[in-house]
């Protein structure tokens, strides 16, 4: 025992987990503590180079370690315990395996030898996760601890990032064993993504743009998540093409909302340009996206006249969905970096005048056109109200799901990347709250605005008290319609206006439940208070809710209705027709 | 067919289906199967057949066998989706080689007397079974073989007394000097 005592190398599974989170430059950690970690969150107590920030319910610390991740480009870091601490970060984690956030997640086991017997919040945590994360681990010998945790984080974050779980059974916690710090033969061999893209398919995209009438440039999350040099690169390779760019909910920021070649985002709720530039064009350029439902509509009736290229890092999104021309696997910004190469060298600005003028007729139709109204705010109104009083400011936007979520997308204008969070390919209502507290953690200055909608923001309401104990001033923005907005509009438009179970009887008072946290309660009705109250909100050094009423009905357009190509768009002013107007007289008209 | 409500596009996919034996070489370490066959299970792929084993145990090398169907759109995607698993080495398309052997053992159990035993015996020559356990009433064959030829063994066995079946799933390697 006095010989393992000098050497330094020799700890106890739960010192070497808080050891290799610091040798990581792990500086927050997210948790709630429990039976089957209290051995971890004892060496948490006995250190203070690690903050923990204390949760009030698992899935508020993943998406927490969510916001964090992306909005820093660092892995967000989870401890939870066993059983239903492991089973309430399973959505999370499935979250982040969709948008490809990496996450480390730390789950206490009970001890190896109960595994199996169902034993006190047991459960079989490496099974449960196996689907939602990119790789798990369960860790039976204190000895493999250290290779698992360093192995746990460079898979998190290389290649396609995403969530990892390292499931630590108490008496391997407890045992002591020798750690290292982290080398290169701690990951698998088999486990090598590919960064660099292939020359030769490089050479064939550049003579295709090079070639191109009618092209565009269709990016998404995955040029967020390879750094800030992918956006440059973005940026620089639209200036030197002068191509039309577009991108996914994922990829907002990449390149400047007001950016001249910017044609808005793309998809179901993109606008009319962004999808009839896709539809009609020539040649298109996908950076970091994966042709998701979402945004090509019907797939038969995607772009069919286009040559297609396709940069991903992971491959099998290529052929997943769409056919590609010619596909190029590897990380978004070196790809980028070689592919703005080449044409400099080999290939000048293609005439493309003609293309901007058709653009420049479907830009025309302004299909994110909306009625004004002096005596109700509308929730478009609201999202640009709250853009202007925050322009300039170092401002940070998260989201729940919903309509209010296909708004902010809309109609608020990122100008940088790692500055919008929201959960594109889950669509997790609830996200929004507790990834603002992880945004906020990690940027302490900053302003962070989750916009929300009054029934996601229930979901992870109880985080609200994470953010009053660790002084985190988020505000929560909520577009209060009073409606499951999103669900309603489906149902008036696929199901005869039926509204089944898409309207909240009891709201609960957003200001007094403010109060009962301990934050700022603040209520805007009429247009004209809004400027005001959004002035206040911003001014509150404190966390903030705050109760946005807006108008009850309003729908979200344009809209590709299910089943229709990228142009069969359906525009607001098609959409203001008797099908809407009757749910609007039939149904609960709250303002 | 007019299109149900739905948020999401629904169409239908016409594409011929094809056939094909991956081999899949992983790091033999727990856990591994059950990734590789909840990949099928929750992507909705087919899984034929399956073998396991351990190859190389001092590199704790084990490799896997599938037998697979889909368009191939959804072949590629199985591919990708196999290779990009973290103890995932090598993922080969027997059957895009066009050069693999690929063999399945089966023991086959028939029970009678009389014409049809005997028909039985004479069948089992020709097809190069071997008869691994008899009785009075009955035998267990040994038979090795493409999934073809076991099929058409099986058929001929069941109207001459079939009792029982256990097959090793496909086994498939390459032809030549070198290896995957
Ligand atoms: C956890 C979860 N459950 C259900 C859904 C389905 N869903 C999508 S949007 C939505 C309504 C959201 O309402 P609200 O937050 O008020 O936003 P709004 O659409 O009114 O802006 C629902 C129920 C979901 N996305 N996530
Ligand atoms: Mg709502």
């Amino acid at each position: 025992m006095s010989e393992t005592s000098h050497n330094p190398s020799q700890m106890t599974g739960a010192a070497m987990i808080v050891r290799a989170l610091i040798d990581h430059g792990v500086q927050h950690l997210f948790g709630y503590p429990g039976g089957a970690v209290l051995p971890i969150y004892d060496e948490i107590f006995q250190q203070d180079a690690i903050e923990h920030i204390l949760v009030r319910h698992e899935q508020g610390a993943g998406h927490a370690a969510e916001g964090y991740a992306r909005s820093t480009g660092k892995p967000g870091v989870v401890l939870v315990t066993s059983g239903p601490g492991a089973t309430n970060m399973v959505t999370p984690l499935t979250d982040a395996l969709m948008d490809s956030i990496p996450l480390v997640c730390i789950t206490g086991q009970v001890p190896t030898h109960l595994i199996g017997n169902d034993a006190f919040q047991e459960c079989d945590t490496v099974g449960i996760t196996r689907p939602c994360t990119k790789h798990n681990w369960l860790v039976r010998d204190v000895n493999d601890l250290a290779k698992v945790l360093h192995e746990a984080f460079y898979v998190a974050t290389s290649g396609r990032p995403g969530p990892v779980v390292v499931d630590v059974p108490k008496d391997v916690q407890f045992a002591v064993g020798t750690y290292h710090p982290p080398r290169k033969s701690d990951v698998h061999i088999s486990y090598a993504p590919r960064v660099k893209g292939d020359a030769t398919q490089i050479r064939k995209a550049v003579a295709l743009l090079a070639s191109a009438k009618r092209p565009v440039i269709y990016s998404g999350g995955g040029v967020i998540n390879s750094g800030p040099d992918a956006a440059k690169l973005l940026r620089e390779l639209v200036d030197v093409t002068g191509f039309p760019i577009t991108s996914t909910l994922m990829g907002l920021g990449a390149y400047p909302a007001s950016g001249k070649n910017w044609l808005g985002m793309l998809g179901m709720h993109g606008t009319f340009e962004a999808n009839m530039t896709m539809h009609d064009c020539d040649v298109m350029l996908c950076v970091g996206a994966r042709f998701d439902d979402r945004i090509t509509g019907r797939t038969d009736a995607f772009s069919p006249g286009s040559k297609k290229i396709h940069i991903d890092i992971d491959p099998s999104s290529i052929n997943k969905n769409i056919r590609v021309d010619v596909p190029i696997i590897g990380d978004a910004g070196n790809v980028l970096g070689d592919l703005l190469q080449v044409f400099k060298a080999e290939a000048k600005k293609p005439d493309i005048k003609a293309w901007w003028q058709q653009i420049a007729t479907w830009r025309a139709r302004n299909s994110l056109h909306y009625k004004k109204s002096n005596d109700i705010i509308m929730p478009q109104y609201a999202i640009q109200r709250l853009f202007e009083a925050t322009r300039g400011k170092d401002v940070y936007i998260t989201t729940e799901v919903g309509q209010h979520q296909m708004w902010a997308a809309q109609f608020f204008g990122f100008e940088e990347p790692h500055r919008w969070m929201t959960s594109g390919g889950l669509g997790t209502m609830g996200y929004g709250l507790p990834a603002a507290i992880g945004v906020q953690v990690a940027h302490r200055d900053s302003l962070v605005i989750d916009v929300g909608g009054d029934a996601s923001v229930q979901m992870t309401i109880q985080e609200m008290s994470t953010a009053v104990q660790h002084e985190l001033p988020i505000k929560i923005f909520i577009l209060n319609n009073q409606y499951m907005g999103m669900v309603r509009q489906w149902q008036q438009l696929l199901h005869g206006n039926r509204l089944s179970h898409s309207y909240t009887e009891a709201m609960p008072d957003f200001v007094k439940l403010a109060e009962a946290y301990g934050c700022v309660g603040i209520r805007a009705i009429k247009p004209g208070d809004l400027d005001g109250a959004i002035k206040e909100m911003i001014s509150v050094k404190r966390p903030v809710l705050f109760d946005c009423r807006v108008a009850a009905l309003e729908n979200c357009f344009p809209m590709i209705p299910s089943g229709k190509a990228h142009n069969e768009m359906l525009l607001p002013a098609e959409a203001e027709d008797e099908a809407t107007a009757a749910a609007f007289a039939g149904g609960k008209a709250l303002v | 067919m007019s299109q149900p409500a739905s948020a999401y596009f629904m169409e239908d996919r016409h594409d011929p289906s094809e056939t094909h034996t991956l081999a899949v070489l992983v790091q033999n370490e727990p856990g591994v199967l059950a990734r590789v066959i909840g990949l099928f299970s929750g992507r909705g792929y087919n899984i034929e057949s399956l073998t396991v084993s351990e190859t190389e145990n001092q590199k704790h090398l084990s490799r896997i066998t599938i037998v697979t169907t889909g368009t191939p759109m959804v072949i590629e995607q199985i591919k990708h989706q196999l290779d990009r698993m973290v103890p995932v080495y090598r993922v080969v398309d027997m059957t895009q080689t066009g050069r693999a052997i690929e063999r399945e053992l089966a023991m086959v159990k028939v029970r009678g007397v009389g014409e049809h035993r005997v028909e039985a015996l004479r069948l089992a020559d020709a097809f190069r079974a071997r008869v691994i356990d008899a009785t009075t009433e009955s035998f267990v064959f040994e038979i090795t073989g493409n999934t073809a030829k076991i099929n058409q063994f099986i058929d001929l066995m069941r109207p001459l007394g079939l009792v029982e079946v256990s097959r090793t799933g496909v086994a498939a390697i390459g032809r030549g000097p070198e290896g995957m």
